[in-house]
Parts: structure tokens; C-alpha cells; sequence
């Protein structure tokens, strides 16, 4: 079949690429051939876009075992355990066919994780909709999150957290990203490296079909109206057999029959052969008449470009196949050795007797293009005024039950967040809190992005991605140590967008290096863009921090009516780009808060060693809303209800109520405790005031005199989500 | 008190169940796998929460026909007393050992969270240590509860005291509001005729603990360490 | 031969998935519907050449495991296969 410049094309490579291709091999490649590097060099396997600037990411800590490059980041939390976390996208999937694409997008995170030897402890979910008044909106909703639960509740690992949000700019794109997270030994993790020349490569999970072919390159195309009738390369989820896959795969590393590992993500058998031959520096052959096979007659360019899912790819030590065979078909899977490691640096495939592809690694892996592509700086915002609202207490009643900030109960209800039965606080909170099994450590894990500021000043919004996701791990008592990041943008090759993707990882970058806080895994989605309008920037952050001792841990609910409460950080009183400023005011302009950094270490810092040092009973962030929204969502959890005595000097009252000013906590500390922490903010340079006290009346009193029943609050919040899923 | 927990493939809360076991009775249960020809000699047999075999085709409906799953039978008829968790409850009304079904939940969601139970006798060997009345809370994590039975069979479970707990309110009443699944007459737990299994969707295991933010489920674990030593 | 089974929920046990699909359908503006019953359709393919012989085998399935019979019916379709 002669290679013509629309079957090119078709493969979503340009006319350069090709010539490439022809220079790399020194030939024109078979159709096979094409495919290997149509998946390999697809914008969601190279990162040809972003490579040039994920670079500028600090990825190092001492406490970093292993930072990007490999299926899932690794760090040391003491003990001789280390977590495993990643997360990433499976945003067209889920577009196109909601309920498999998320199943399916949950379990690609967990073999990530997995694949590295940990046993995945906890699934959160990063979720962007459209506007709630979208026509395909609640079908959207409804099915992500069914398939999210679907696979999460019968693999057995808890789904603690995440968030969901909805934007216009996601109507022909939402955004489904998923993490995992994973406990392993530190002296048991394993990498995606092949290695030592002979060694058997072994395939392992379930067959291979037709499913899903060319997901990767769709992944990095943009949408077009067509995009909905590709139904048929969706793939779908079998969670029982993940399940096994899991516990087999763990089985098996209880041994050292491992040499290497990797799960078959995306561009399935192509991927992930390519991967592991050029990180272990090897060549691989494969023999695809031995590849389980669940349809008749695939060829070769199907079977290494299916996506079939619950599929791992091993190097296993020499004479050990009997072992590992054995454990597979405990659990009732399929394996078979393929093929074998050699030292010829090529993946060469073999197919009813005939080499049907032989082709450099390094040309599939390595010499992938990069891209410098143009970019342009976003232009600045003028803030705009945001005038006062008519009765401050309907205002709050309107935000904490507006489709943003409103309780997202009806999601996690249908979520299994208390199996594995380490839950140690429930979603709802600042960050999820999952014990470390068998020891009285705990992890606290979040997920944070606010892409309305990322959309009106990208380095802006990226730092406070990141910081916010440290506030959240602060503020439930935990040391933030790194995160996964996923950074879902519209079409690189517009300048806007490459300026958006290359202000938000600066601003990301500069506040990873202040916090302390190292990216040690992620992903790039570009193209989520649909006839020209592409996404809000969304760098979603995913941030572990570790809990040395469960009895620090804090919640937001309220505890004790006569306790005080003091509000840590300063008040500026920034209401433009905030959700005041879009739900109640009605507008979107206007730059978002500045992000101080070193106040934020200081203001953090302070808060963590109040609640080890001296104890805290409640502890919340501020963030969307400002500190009445915070104050409410912390009188709603604890049923109590709270009186500001504070006033807000010079400052307009809905400024200091609803401004979203960063780095700031609501804490409550018993009375007489509360000048004793007053004293010390002020001994550390933190700003900090006395705010009111936890009361045991139902009702929130606003300076002013102006006072909001809890219980009326609770059923705005409640309200908005089921009513809108039809079931209010 | 020694006892095994059946593990089929596609189960997830063997080891939870494992875990709270030992924090009672001090003593590790022997895990059996589904495709073992027999129990061995435990004093109970605790068929655990899960997704057995996908729950594809029916809940419970293939696990229920594991090659184990004869010789759990012949035991409980033999006198071992069976604790069949949330998809083993599922297990155990296909296997035969509990009457009727569960069947999906009525608002065809999955539904995790927290439920309040009226304990409705303490005359059991799993619920000695609860007082008949008592209200409890303990979570539900499932997507079929629905527990289903014709009218006689209802009634026979009703005269004969063999509802172990119910869904109910805050303060005790088995209210519409507070069935979260559609189970008929709220039934959240029975026992089989001769109390020797009991079979509930909620998870006693997972409120165990002080970490898990709640206790009430502990009764149950040392109610069955008072019977059976 | 090849045989399929049809399994659906017994008159009378109420049938959630069916009634969430009539509401739908009714909000996709098809108006007339009385009821809406979902089922199963399993199919299987037999070496057994004997049609009487294939159905006794396939019913036995039915009673053993594909159907539970406090709630549901089945019906069996065979065809040369």
C-alpha cells in the first residue's frame, strides 16, 4: 500500500513530520510503520507542544523518589513507604461516550500507579463542565459520574475527592481528569524499563480488540462535529478484570520476576513497547500471531494500535516465565510471552511469519519533533467595579447554592469513599484524609485549579493553582510534598493558547520552588478546543501531603459554641475575577487576586504548627466566595452557627465578605486560647484577628446585624446539584 | 474464635472485614479462596462486601455457584454460623442460605453514606451486645439493596423475628425517607430461619474504629467473640 | 445450535431501569408509551445438534444460574447455528 499524502493526513501528521519520518528510517515506512508513529508522535504521546516548557518545573525534592518520565511519580513518606501518584486526562473519551470514557479514564490512572508496584489507595476526580444550561450538560454529568463509579466501586479503592465545576468555555469540551493515589514498599518499586538481552516480554490482562483505535490521536486533535460519531473506537472498562489484573500484578511483585512494567494506556501495544525499549536503552521484537486476540483477523497495524484496556506489557526475568504464568492464571488472565528483549535498539514486528514493521526506537521515542511554538502574553485585565449587592445575607444564600460552590453530595454519594475502611475524612473537606494502612500516618490528598484565573492572567492563575492546593493540604493538618499536575489547554498552534500554557507553568514553577512542593508526575491535554473556542487554561493541581500523626487531623465543621474565631492572612478585599463577581455581580472580567508567595508559606506554615503544636478544632481555606462563604461552609458542616464581631474598617462590606483574597484560613480555637495565637501570628509576621465566635444558634450574624439561618443556607447548598439532576 | 473469610475473585472488602475481625477477637481469620473445595473447621463463616465476578450477569448470582460456596452450605447446615456482608448478603439469598433478592436500588444509583438502623432484636449471636430498639449508624456502599420478597415470605420474616435491623429515621421510625434504597418494609438485615446466618447490606466494618468516625458496627464483631468464645 | 435467552423481570416486580427509560423516551417526545419492561438477552452457541436435547440443557442453565427465579422470567429461542 503506497503511503499517500492523505493517509498522512488521516495519521494527523504534517507533511514535515512525514519528511522526517522518510530522513529517520531512509525509507517510506509500510502502513503499520506510519501507524507506530502516528501514535508515538501524537501530540498526547511526544508532548511535542509542551516539552520545551515542563522542563521549567522544579521536579526535585529530597524527599522525591521519582519524578516525571515514568507511569506515576514516586516520594518517600518515611517507614520505607513511598506514595505513587499521578493524574491525567481522559477528556474526549468522555466527551464522546460519558460513561466509558470516564470508566475507562479511571482505569488507565490506577494501572498507572499500580504498574509501579503500589496498591492504589485513593481516586480523585478533577471534573469541568459546561454550562448547566447546555443541552448536553446533565447527560455529561450523569454519565461521568456513573462511569467513574462504576469502575472506582467494584476495583474496591475509594474515590475521596476532586472537584466539579461549570464553565461555557467547556460546552463542546469538558474535562475529565483522574487521579491515584498508591502505597508501594520503597525497595519494591518498579519502572517501565526494559532490560537484559533474551529476556521474555510477556503480555498479561485481557484480549486485545478493535477498541479504541487511534484514541491517542484523537486525543490530540481538535473536535469538529464528526468527533460524535466515533463511537465505535471508545473503549470500554471491565473493572472486575482490573481488579484481578491488580491483585495478580502485586502477587507477582511480591517475587523478583519483574525486570520492568507498564501498563498499555494509550497507543497500547505501540506505546508502551516503544517506552520501555528506549528507557531501558534496548530493542524489543515482537511476535503478534501470540498477542490474545478477542477478534479474528486483526492485523498488525490494529493489534499495536488497539486500546483495548486492562492490558500490561512485563520483561521478565529469564526462567521465571512458569512463576508468573502460574500467578496470571490464578487470577484467570491471559498470558503469553510475545516477544524478547534485544540489543538491536529496534522495534521490529513479526506477523504470520514475515517482518511487517522494523523501525529505530529512538525514531518513535527520542526523535520525536518538538515544538517552539509561538506564543503571545494574555493580555492584562482592567478590574472592573463590582458594585454591592441589595442584601449581603441573599447574596451568600445565592453563591453556597450556585452551581459552582453548592454541595456536590449527589457526585460522592455515588462514589464507594469508605472502602479499604482507611477513610479518615470524608469528601466535602479541604482535602480528603486517607490513614496509611496499619500505621497511624495518613495522606492528605486534593485536587485545585480556579481556570477563571487562569483565563485573565495565566502566571497568576497557575501559582494559585498551586498554592491553593497547598492551603487545602495545610489546612486538614498535613506537610504538602508534591504534586501531579494536568494541564488541559486548547489548541497550541494559536499563540493565545501556547501564552496561556506558558504563563500558567511559569507562575506553577514559581510556586512550586516557594512552597517547597515538586511536580513528580503529569499530563498535557491539548486541543480541547471545538470550532475554534477552545477551554479555560485548567492546570489542575493534585497535591499529596503526609499526616505524621492521625490525631492532628482537622476538619472545617465548627465544633463548640463560645470557641473563637480567628481569621490568618490579610484582607484586601479583591473582588474582581471572583465568584461573587460572576454569580452575583454578573461579571467575569477583571484580573484575579495576587498571589503572594512567601505570605503564603508564612501564613501555611504558621497554621500547621498551631494545629500540631497547640491544636486547632477547626481549621478551612478561603477560597472561591472569600470568608463568607468559607464561614458558612464551616457552620453548615459543624451545624452551629457563628457571630462576626469583626468589622471591616475601611473596606466595603461585600469586599471583606466575598473578596478572595489568597492565603488566608478560618480557624476555631477554644476562647481563652485565642490571644495566646494572636500573639504568636504576630510574633512570626502573620496577619491574624479575631473574628467572632461559634454560637449555638442556627444562624450566621454578618456585620451589620444582618443574620442568615444555617439551615436556610443548607438547603440552597443542597438544593442545587440533585434539583438540577432531576431529582430535587 | 477462629474464623475464615471466603475471598471470591472481584471481592474488596475481605480484608476490611479481616481487619476488624482481628481488632475483636485477636485472631487473624484464614482467608479461603472461592476455587477451594472446602471451608476448614472456623467457628464462622464471613462471605464479604465486593463486586464478586464483576457482579455481572446478577449480583451475587456466580459467586453463589463457586466451588466453595457447596461446602459454606454444608457447614451452616452443619451449624457454622454465616456473616454474609453487603455483596455476601447478595451471595447468600442466590445461594439459597437467606430468602428473596436484592435487587437494584430503586433510584438505579449507587448510594454510599451513612445510614441510621433500628437493631430490631438482640436475640442473636450477632446482635447480643445491641439492645432490641437501639438506633445505630453505620454506612451503606451499594448499588443493588433493594431487598425483595414475595408478601408470605415477608410476613414469615416479620412473625418470625428474623428482620435483623431496619432502615429508619433518627429517631427510630422505619419512614420512607429514610429507606435509601427501596428495600421493602425497610429491611436492611435478616436472619436465615434458624438464626445461623445473618445477611445485611450495611458494612459493620467500616465503623469499627474511632478513625472511621464512627463505633457502631463493633457490636456486632464482639457480640459473635461472646457467643462463640 | 444456538440458542437465546431472554430474561426479563416478572410481571409485577417492579422494573426501575424500565421505568427510568419510559421517562426518558417521554422527555425525548415519544408520547403514547404505556410501559417500558428491560431485560437481558443472553445468547450461547452449542455443539448440540438436537434441538429438544439443546433446550433441556439451556433451560437447566436458566434454573442454575442465568435466571433467578424469585424474580424473573425467561424465554428460549433456538435456531440452527
Amino acid at each position: 500500500m503506497r503511503i499517500t499524502p492523505e493517509i498522512v493526513a488521516d495519521h494527523g501528521l504534517s507533511a514535515d513530520e512525514f519528511a522526517r519520518i522518510l530522513h529517520l528510517l531512509d525509507r517510506a515506512p509500510n502502513l503499520t510503520e506510519l501507524g507506530l508513529f502516528s501514535a508515538m508522535w501524537s501530540e498526547h504521546c511526544s508532548y511535542k507542544s509542551s516539552r520545551v516548557w515542563l522542563r521549567e518545573l522544579p521536579t526535585e525534592a529530597p524527599w522525591v523518589i521519582c519524578g516525571p518520565g515514568e507511569n506515576a511519580g514516586v516520594i518517600d513518606i518515611g517507614d520505607g513507604q513511598a506514595v505513587v501518584f499521578k493524574m491525567e486526562s481522559h477528556n474526549h473519551p468522555s466527551f464522546i461516550e460519558p460513561y466509558q470514557g470516564a470508566a475507562t479514564g479511571v482505569g488507565g490512572i490506577l494501572r498507572d500507579v499500580f504498574t509501579m508496584g503500589a496498591r492504589p489507595i485513593a481516586i480523585l476526580n478533577a471534573l469541568r463542565f459546561g454550562d448547566p444550561a447546555h443541552p448536553k450538560t446533565r447527560h455529561l454529568v450523569a454519565g461521568v459520574v456513573a462511569g467513574i463509579g462504576g469502575y472506582g466501586n467494584c476495583v474496591g479503592v475509594p474515590t475521596v475527592g476532586g472537584e466539579c465545576t461549570f464553565h461555557t468555555s467547556y460546552d463542546g469540551n469538558i474535562l475529565v481528569n483522574a487521579m491515584t493515589v498508591g502505597i508501594a514498599r520503597t525497595d519494591r518499586i518498579f519502572y517501565a524499563r526494559a532490560g537484559g538481552v533474551g529476556n521474555p516480554v510477556v503480555y498479561v490482562g485481557s484480549k486485545t480488540g478493535r477498541d479504541g483505535i487511534h484514541g491517542a490521536t484523537m486525543a490530540s486533535a481538535e473536535f469538529d462535529q464528526r468527533s460524535e460519531e466515533r463511537r465505535p473506537t471508545v473503549q470500554v472498562g471491565d473493572p472486575f478484570t482490573e481488579k484481578l489484573l491488580l491483585e495478580a500484578c502485586l502477587e507477582l511483585m511480591e517475587s523478583d520476576a519483574i525486570v520492568g512494567i507498564q501498563d498499555l494506556g494509550a497507543a497500547g501495544l505501540t506505546s508502551s513497547s516503544a517506552e520501555m525499549a528506549a528507557r531501558g536503552g534496548a530493542g524489543i521484537e515482537l511476535d503478534l500471531d501470540q498477542v490474545p486476540l478477542r477478534e479474528r483477523g486483526m492485523s498488525p497495524y490494529e493489534i499495536m494500535l488497539s486500546e483495548s484496556q486492562e492490558r500490561m506489557l512485563m520483561v521478565i526475568r529469564p526462567g521465571r516465565e512458569a512463576d508468573a504464568r502460574r500467578v496470571f492464571e490464578k487470577w484467570e488472565l491471559d498470558f503469553a510471552v510475545i516477544g524478547r528483549v534485544t540489543d538491536s535498539g529496534h522495534l521490529v514486528l513479526r506477523h504470520a511469519g514475515a517482518v511487517v514493521a522494523d523501525v529505530p526506537v529512538a525514531a518513535l521515542v527520542e526523535e520525536a519533533p518538538r515544538y517552539q511554538r509561538p506564543w503571545v502574553p494574555s493580555p492584562p485585565q482592567a478590574a472592573p467595579e463590582i458594585a454591592a449587592p441589595a442584601d449581603m445575607a441573599a447574596a451568600l444564600r445565592a453563591l453556597v447554592g450556585s452551581p459552582d460552590l453548592s454541595s456536590r453530595r449527589w457526585i460522592w454519594e455515588q462514589y464507594d469513599h469508605m472502602v479499604m475502611a482507611d477513610t479518615v475524612q470524608h469528601p466535602g473537606g479541604d482535602a480528603a484524609v486517607v490513614r496509611v494502612h496499619g500505621t497511624g500516618k495518613a495522606l492528605a490528598i486534593a485536587t485545585d485549579c480556579t481556570p477563571r484565573y487562569c483565563a485573565a492572567d495565566p502566571e497568576r492563575g497557575g501559582a494559585q493553582a498551586v498554592a491553593e492546593c497547598w492551603r487545602n493540604l495545610t489546612a486538614v493538618g498535613a506537610r504538602p510534598l508534591a504534586i501531579t499536575d494536568c494541564m488541559n489547554f486548547g489548541n497550541p498552534e494559536r499563540p493565545e493558547v501556547m501564552g496561556q500554557f506558558a504563563g500558567c507553568i511559569r507562575g506553577m514553577a514559581a510556586a512550586c520552588r516557594a512552597l517547597d512542593f515538586p511536580v513528580v508526575s503529569g499530563n498535557v491535554s491539548l486541543y480541547n478546543e471545538t470550532s475554534g473556542k477552545g477551554v479555560q487554561p485548567t492546570p489542575a493541581i493534585g497535591g499529596v501531603g503526609l499526616l505524621d500523626d492521625l490525631r492532628h487531623v482537622t476538619t472545617l465543621a465548627l465544633k463548640h459554641p463560645g470557641d473563637a474565631l480567628a481569621l490568618i492572612g490579610a484582607t484586601a478585599g479583591h473582588l474582581p475575577c471572583s465568584a461573587f463577581a460572576r454569580t452575583i455581580a454578573g461579571t467575569e472580567a477583571g484580573p484575579p487576586p495576587p498571589v503572594d508567595l512567601a505570605a503564603e508559606r508564612r501564613n501555611g506554615d504558621f497554621v500547621r504548627r498551631e494545629i500540631h503544636d497547640h491544636g486547632v478544632a477547626a481549621c478551612h481555606d478561603l477560597a472561591d466566595g472569600g470568608l463568607a462563604v468559607a464561614l458558612a461552609e464551616m457552620a453548615m458542616a459543624g451545624s452551629l452557627g457563628a457571630t462576626i464581631t469583626a468589622t471591616p474598617g475601611a473596606l466595603p462590606l461585600h469586599a471583606w465578605l466575598f473578596g478572595e483574597d489568597q492565603g488566608r484560613y478560618l480557624i476555631e480555637v477554644p476562647a481563652g486560647r485565642a490571644q495566646g495565637l494572636l500573639a504568636r501570628a504576630a510574633m512570626a509576621g502573620v496577619p491574624a484577628i479575631l473574628l467572632g465566635r461559634v454560637e449555638s444558634l442556627d444562624s450566621l450574624t454578618l456585620p451589620g446585624g444582618c443574620s442568615i439561618s444555617v439551615a436556610a443556607l443548607r438547603t440552597a447548598h443542597e438544593a442545587w446539584l440533585p434539583a438540577y439532576m432531576g431529582e430535587g | 474464635m477462629r474464623a475464615c473469610v471466603v475471598v471470591f475473585p472481584g471481592s474488596n472488602c475481605d480484608r476490611d472485614v479481616a481487619v476488624a475481625l482481628r481488632q475483636a477477637t485477636g485472631a487473624d481469620p484464614v482467608m479461603v479462596w472461592h476455587r477451594d473445595a472446602d471451608v476448614p473447621a472456623v467457628d464462622l463463616i464471613v462471605l464479604p462486601g465486593g463486586f464478586s465476578y464483576g457482579d455481572y450477569l446478577r449480583s451475587g448470582a456466580m459467586a453463589a455457584h463457586s466451588p466453595i460456596m457447596r461446602s459454606v452450605i454444608d457447614a451452616n447446615r452443619r451449624g457454622t454460623p454465616v456473616l454474609a456482608i453487603c455483596n455476601g448478603f447478595q451471595v447468600a439469598t442466590e445461594a439459597g442460605l437467606l430468602p428473596g433478592v436484592l435487587m437494584p436500588n430503586a433510584h438505579q444509583k449507587f448510594v454510599c453514606r451513612d445510614v441510621t438502623l433500628r437493631v430490631e432484636t438482640s436475640q442473636s449471636i450477632f446482635t447480643s451486645r445491641y439492645t432490641a430498639g437501639q438506633v445505630v449508624r453505620i454506612p451503606i456502599a451499594h448499588h443493588d439493596g433493594n431487598y425483595h420478597a414475595d408478601a408470605a415470605t415477608l410476613n414469615a420474616l416479620d412473625d418470625q423475628g428474623l428482620v435483623a435491623f431496619r432502615y429508619c429515621d433518627a429517631d427510630g421510625r422505619p419512614s420512607l425517607d429514610a429507606n435509601p434504597n427501596g428495600a421493602q418494609r425497610n429491611i436492611a438485615g435478616i436472619f436465615s430461619r434458624d438464626r445461623t446466618v445473618l445477611g445485611l447490606m450495611p458494612h459493620p466494618e467500616r465503623a469499627a474504629e474511632p478513625a472511621h468516625g464512627g463505633t457502631d458496627g463493633r457490636a456486632l464483631f464482639d457480640s459473635l467473640l461472646a457467643a462463640l468464645g | 445450535m444456538k440458542a437465546r435467552v431472554h430474561i426479563t423481570l416478572k410481571r409485577g416486580v417492579l422494573d426501575p431501569q424500565g421505568k427510568t427509560i419510559a421517562r426518558a423516551l417521554g422527555s425525548l417526545g415519544f408520547a403514547g408509551i404505556n410501559e417500558v419492561r428491560q431485560g437481558k438477552t443472553v445468547e450461547i452457541d452449542l455443539a448440540e445438534t438436537d434441538a429438544a436435547a439443546a433446550h433441556s440443557t439451556v433451560a437447566a442453565m436458566c434454573a442454575k444460574l442465568l435466571a433467578n427465579p424469585v424474580i424473573e422470567d425467561y424465554r428460549i429461542d433456538l435456531a440452527e447455528g
